[in-house]
């Protein structure tokens, strides 16, 4: 009766050529890419040395390290959080604790659909007519770091909503029966059962922030300066832009520089996604609910 | 506790009026929150508030709608007769962002179909980690990747003199979009009920025909929303595409021409421009309508994939 028959073996057949086949599909979406890197790691790799990372560019950007850009990007993801977080975690919080299912949560949510879909651009454009012209900030940490926050912002929000909604709703339940308000739950019971996600949202947020170019072109990151911040209202460089300025603005750059510019970039922010997404999986298996 | 005896409203309601120290924290953390909840809805108005600002004089005075989207000459710096035609930028855009889908749907779906439907345990969990990973890499680093390592590919390969055109751009942005579009595409595909795959199963469905007439169908809108949402990405990206493009204004006639996009026109020239200039104004007038563009992309595909939702 369950003998397998020709239209069976006809079906399996096609069933493993359609798996073949997708599996191809995924494999060339990936494999380029990681090639790609790999060639980065090679010809990057040789110029990579404790010097390059400490010392500053000179001979006009064509020789010497890269610190000035990696102290400003530090810099500027460090103001740039200092914002973001706090607003961002407010947010979620207001979104999943308190918001009704109506339309105000829905233009809400739209918003940060916007505000995550805006060109990186337009993000810049408008640094510079709010932050950099009417309040006056000039080209600035504080100018680029208030922009790259705003971009980036939608990041903070889903992360944390997301853990917030993971923590049951009998936690709250709970709480509430005892006779807590609404912000004692969130703050003794809530909070602490979604810190580690949260976490997990800010980190990914370093990774975002650290690799905008565009937002902070115009804002308060600069070509070349001699100069390491000393305040938030100084210029900077940024190793995004200094990637973008060595391997198209500066004559006479040797060709492994950039590369090795490249590699620095790219590492800081996959390192720090590795980091996020491998503390998200162990927050997983963790998980006794 | 002897019981207390309450006598008149007013001490009744005394007694229960639980407005203590608490209560009154709870209502300014309640405001504080929701100044958090509609900062996205200010910064929003704001972006579009002060970019049209800073725009705004080359609006009123400037501009003229048939030029502006209709001639194709853009010559802004030039001081006797400017010339202010974004039709060449638009084709710009147009050519790379549409070369980027027709790399990046087939491969992100077909990724998004094989990691959701076929691909178990492990695998699954490092696919999912790789792709994700891949949407992490700047955007300045894939226009340095199209730069020095596209560009002499394609002359090789092309026997092209120049390896800076809608190809690369195209295929570059198709490489950066994907991730996304798979990651979203996935989850539309996961948020179809397994009780659907289960009932073709059991009416003797193999597992391609249950993903093609049942899986598919069922996460359509969802899909849909995942293309969207990668011509947006596409659309709005800016540095790898001022990289790749070969940044010249021209209408494309082939896919080995140099292009140059309404986003990379914006990074490359507000820095030469003076504040106020009607160049400087142009440039935040493209603003506008990038940002209206993508407005429109973004709360189209918001529709279409809460349509699913509901139904």
């Amino acid at each position: 009766m369950f003998e397998t028959s020709e239209l069976n073996i006809k079906n399996q057949r096609v069933q493993r050529l359609y798996k073949l086949l997708f599996l191809m599909m995924t494999m060339l979406l990936i494999l380029p890419v990681l090639l790609i890197l790999g060639t980065l790691v090679v010809k990057g790799g040789s110029v990579i040395s404790i010097d390059f990372l400490f010392t500053a560019p000179t001979d006009g950007m064509t020789a010497g390290g890269l610190f000035p850009a990696l102290f400003g990007t530090v810099w500027l993801v460090a103001v740039a959080l200092l914002i973001s977080v706090p607003l961002g975690i407010a947010a979620a919080i207001y979104l999943s604790e308190y918001a009704g299912e109506n339309w105000f949560t829905r233009i809400i949510n739209l918003a940060i659909i916007n505000l995550a879909g805006v060109p990186s651009i337009v993000h810049a454009l408008f640094g510079v007519g709010a932050f950099v012209l009417f309040f006056g900030f000039g080209t600035s940490i504080l100018a680029a770091s208030l922009t790259l926050a705003i971009m980036t912002l939608p990041v903070v929000i889903v992360a944390t909503r997301e853990s917030l909604a993971a923590v049951p709703h009998a936690f709250r339940e709970a709480c509430w029966n005892m006779g807590a308000t609404r912000w004692q739950t969130i703050r003794r019971v809530v909070l602490p059962n979604a810190v580690s996600g949260i976490l997990t949202g800010v980190i990914l947020e370093v990774s975002r922030t650290s690799g905008e170019t565009a937002p902070i072109m115009f804002t308060g990151a600069v070509f070349f300066t001699p100069f390491l911040p000393q305040g938030i209202f100084d210029q900077t460089m940024a190793m995004s832009l200094h990637l973008f300025v060595v391997s198209t603005q500066v004559p006479g750059v040797p060709e492994d520089l950039p590369y090795g510019v490249a590699l620095v970039l790219i590492a800081m922010v996959l390192l720090m996604n590795s980091i996020s997404i491998g503390f998200r999986t162990w927050l997983r298996g963790k998980k006794k609910w | 506790m002897p019981e207390q005896q309450l006598t008149n409203a007013d001490d009744l309601s005394a007694a229960f009026d639980r407005r203590n120290a608490d209560w009154y924290i709870d209502k300014l953390v309640q405001a504080l929150v929701f100044i958090g909840g509609i900062s996205a809805i200010i910064f929003v108005i704001g972006i579009f508030a002060f970019v049209t600002k800073e725009g705004f004089g080359f609006l009123l005075d400037r501009f003229d709608f048939q030029e502006f989207f209709t001639s194709p000459y853009w010559y802004p710096s030039d001081e006797d007769a400017p010339e202010y035609g974004i039709l060449a930028l638009i084709a710009g855009t147009a050519s790379v962002t549409g070369l980027a889908m027709i790399v990046a749907i087939p491969f992100s779906l077909g990724a998004a179909i094989y990691i959701a439907e076929f691909a178990t345990g492990k695998t699954r969990e490092a696919l999912k980690v790789l792709v994700e990973l891949l949407a992490a890499i700047p955007s300045v680093v894939w226009g340095f990747i199209g730069l020095t390592i596209m560009n002499p590919l394609i002359i090789d390969l092309f026997d092209v003199p120049v390896g800076l055109n809608v190809l690369n751009a195209g295929i570059i942005l198709g490489l950066m979009a994907a991730p996304i579009m798979t990651s979203i595409a996935e989850d539309a595909l996961k948020a179809v009920p397994d009780r659907y795959r289960e009932a073709a199963e059991a009416m003797g469905a193999t597992r391609w025909q249950v993903i093609f007439k049942v899986v598919l169908p069922a996460a359509k809108n969802g899909l849909l929303g995942a293309v969207l949402l990668g011509v947006g990405r596409g659309f709005g990206e800016t540095m790898a595409v001022l990289m790749a493009t070969g940044h010249s204004v021209n209408i494309p006639g082939s896919i080995f021409d140099s292009v140059r996009a309404l986003t990379a026109t914006i990074a490359a020239e507000l820095g030469e421009t003076a504040v106020g200039s009607d160049h400087y104004q142009v440039l935040f007038t493209i603003g506008i309508f990038l940002f209206l563009i993508t407005f429109i992309i973004n709360l189209t595909a918001d529709l279409i994939v809460r349509g699913v939702r509901k139904g």
